[in-house]
């Protein structure tokens, strides 16, 4: 494909994926998005004159791709990325959405932050480096929010000859720990940020490797079932009654007004509000363009029901099928994100979907090794960057999907009671039981 | 492909009512940030969106620097009465009248002024969270912002310790004093705001629209000419067919030569273009990091 008229032909593109980067310092990352933004032809004259003016002053007149992404002075002064930064560009296939994580250990939140919604992630390796305990850490927290794809961009090849013996023992560095965590689809891509191979055009030095290049990946992998479609959650945002309305007919009108976050709804369905737990039938999916008769995962809609349950924010409405757990007790994977360290019998506030519930640590089960890959057992705390597995007590039931099934039914983050600090993003176990309507709790 | 597919603009939307419902449904007094401009004309449908057939839960309010372009106010004021939405206006000559922005010497530009006059009425009004427009891909500061970025009891961001954003989880927790700013359409591009503006026919001010104006050159720009841009001694005014692509300050706004009178010449204008919007804007070329110092003072 010929990129070179990228910029000025565009077709409205079909879907969006969002990636990460994620690398240790000097991997290159910066480097390599400015690669793709650059070679796509999706830099603007003005980007291309600042970076030229930054240049004049600090680069000896060498323009510095890593200077595009590398916003802040702060950053720019230390020569490092300290926060998340999202950049935006599209061919006429994809719009794509880049999270650019830094590779700091003390900033593994960011990259959690970064990499939670991504579609696809990128782990960069320099290729003279080899895997480094940063290319496992950043492995193994992809892993565990399931990204779905992995890209391993084994950067700088450059410096190694573009050696295809040292690319084949990078990837079997990787390959060897790679059996241990859950990842579908990952993707070896030898590179040079710093000089374009192969991340938009071929390189004319790898013609041992006969795979895409990395915007050719990019551009073609399958994202479309990325998205849950069995089983239907409608966490409950806001309860839409009008005031007063000039419209007669919206004296009575009550919907309950939420994002799908599992499945599809159809009119007529029957359904089950939690925590009540009563069986009603959806009378209308109302929407600002008019009703629908179906709506699914990840849409808006206003939910009209049959029968007038009591029903607020932090309820959820899930249908018969694929039923959830519905519990106080819960077991989780967390990655701790604050100095201030876990330790059993802490309380904090747990905000799950739209629910924010109070919760007790009942125990520490283990603490993730980052370099073995093994779990420690029983440690006495989780510092901030560690990744752990705990229980928790809920003072009410959250209605709940594991993650492995649910990234957005099966996630939660901790909040600190008085700073309000998100401390902890967490990841459900599936429920050990899951609500049987049979058992007669349900009413109609 | 199958038929439970969103397409790009789908999913912009329906991530941005979801991120205005947590809102209505965190905060206490929230208000959305109105200024008529493009961004805000895309917060004000989504949400309609989010919330109809109910009134909008919040009040707009409108920093007016007292530099606006006219249509800008007009339009801002005649939009807000068709929504039957409540609109606050507090204006930069007043805050400096009370004493809470002050000038600095020969100082043109009310930027700077912005900052305190939204801070009071931040104050004034009890607002708990402000919804703003704001998009990452307008400016470097901006990328690194989050969706819900928070403020402290100055009204200011600390971009080293912002508060992590996972999955669609926004902790909107504050103690009496701190605030949160909130922006849903953080993930958009402004091809993507011009393409949602065409999808749900939306009206803008004219003057998005190409028509005749007086300009002069000037740091490498067309400005408007007007009584607070008179033309310098050595300047020459031209009368050139004209349009803006982002709406600031009538001193600060440079004009493009355009010919396009509909969304659709300016969207293919956009994907045309060779310069970002943001390089038609004086206030941001001043210093590399000058979006950066202004918003860890509070900026929008």
């Amino acid at each position: 494909m010929s990129l070179s008229a990228l910029s000025t032909t565009t077709p409205v593109p079909v879907d969006i994926l969002r990636f990460n980067t994620c690398g240790s310092v000097d991997d290159g990352k910066s480097t390599l998005i400015g690669r793709l933004l650059y070679d796509s032809k999706s830099l603007m004259e003005d980007q291309i004159e600042a970076l030229e003016r930054s240049a004049d002053i600090t680069g000896g007149g060498q323009i510095n791709l890593a200077n595009l992404t590398d916003g802040l002075r702060a950053e720019r002064e230390q020569g490092i990325t300290i926060d998340v930064a999202y950049r935006y560009f599209a061919t006429p296939r994809r719009k794509f959405i880049i999270a650019d994580t830094p590779g700091h250990v003390q900033y593994t939140r960011n990259m959690v932050t970064g990499a939670s919604s991504a579609n696809l992630s990128i782990v960069l390796v320099d290729a003279r480096l080899g895997v480094i305990e940063q290319s496992r850490r950043h492995t193994a927290i992809a892993a565990l929010l399931r990204i779905p794809h992995l890209v391993v961009a084994v950067n700088k090849m450059d410096l190694v000859g573009w050696s295809e013996a040292r690319f084949q023992e990078i990837r079997a560095q990787f390959e060897e720990f790679l059996p241990r965590l859950d990842i579908k689809d990952v993707k070896f891509i030898p590179m040079s940020a710093l000089n374009g191979d192969n991340v938009v055009d071929a390189s004319v030095h790898t013609p041992w490797y006969g795979g895409p290049t990395l915007l050719n990946h990019l551009e073609t992998v399958h994202i479309a079932s990325d998205w849950n479609l069995n089983g239907f959650r409608l966490p409950v945002q806001w309860v839409n009654r009008p005031n007063n309305p000039t419209d007669q007919t919206l004296h009575d009108f009550r919907g309950f007004s939420g994002q799908i976050a599992g499945g599809i709804v159809r009119t007529g369905q029957k359904i089950i509000a939690f925590p009540a737990g009563i069986v009603t039938t959806v009378k209308q999916i109302w929407t600002y363009d008019g009703p629908v008769q179906e709506a699914f995962c990840p849409q808006s809609v206003t939910l009209v029901l049959e029968h007038d349950i009591d029903i607020s924010r932090g309820s959820m409405l899930v249908g018969l099928d694929h039923l959830p757990g519905s519990t106080t007790e819960l077991q989780a994977e967390v990655c701790w994100m604050h100095a201030r360290a876990l330790q059993p019998g802490r309380k904090y506030f747990l905000k799950h979907t739209t629910h924010t519930v109070q919760v007790v640590v009942t125990e520490i089960v283990n603490k993730l090794n980052l370099d073995t890959l093994e779990a420690e057992l029983a440690p006495a705390e989780l510092g901030v960057n560690d990744i752990g597995e705990i229980r928790l007590r809920a003072a009410k039931p959250l209605v709940f999907d594991g993650y492995a099934s649910n990234r957005l039914t099966g996630s939660f983050i901790l909040i600190e009671q008085g700073t309000n600090a998100t401390v902890a993003a967490g990841m459900l176990r599936p429920p050990r039981e899951i609500v049987k309507p049979e058992n007669g709790d349900y009413v109609i | 492909m199958s038929s439970y597919h969103l397409d790009h603009l789908q999913h912009l939307e329906t991530e941005a009512i979801h991120i205005m419902r947590e809102v209505a449904g965190e905060f206490e007094r929230p208000a959305l940030l109105f200024s008529g401009g493009k961004d805000s004309i895309c917060l004000l449908r989504l949400a309609e969106k989010a919330f109809r057939p109910s009134d909008l839960p919040m009040p707009l309010l409108n920093v007016d620097t007292g530099h606006h372009f006219p249509e800008l106010n007009e339009f801002r004021d005649r939009r807000a009465q068709e929504l039957g939405g409540k609109l606050i206006v507090r204006t930069v000559e007043e805050a400096i009248a009370k004493g809470i922005a002050q000038p600095a010497p020969g100082e043109i530009s009310r930027n700077r002024l912005q900052i305190p006059t939204l801070l009071a009425a931040i104050e004034e009004f009890r607002f708990d969270c402000c919804i703003g427009g704001a998009r990452r891909d307008e400016e470097k500061a901006r990328a690194k912002e989050r969706f819900f970025s928070f403020r402290d009891s100055f009204g200011q961001w600390d971009p080293k310790n912002q508060r992590p954003e996972i999955w669609n989880l926004y902790n909107g927790r504050l103690n009496q004093g701190e605030n949160m700013r909130v922006f849903p359409i953080s993930n958009w591009t402004e091809m993507d705001v011009w393409e949602y503006i065409q999808r749900e026919q939306l009206e803008v001010p004219s003057i998005y629209f190409s028509h005749k104006r007086q300009c002069v050159r000037r740091g490498g720009q067309w400005l408007p000419v007007n009584a607070l841009v008179p033309p310098k001694a050595h300047e020459e005014v031209r009368e050139l067919v004209v349009r803006v692509r982002t709406i600031g300050d009538i001193i600060s706004t440079g004009c493009v030569e355009s010919p396009a009178t509909t969304t659709a010449d300016i969207i293919a204008e956009i994907a045309a273009a060779r310069v970002t919007e943001r390089g038609s804007r004086a206030d941001d070329k001043s210093s590399e990091a000058a979006m950066e110092d202004r918003k860890k003072a509070g900026y929008f």
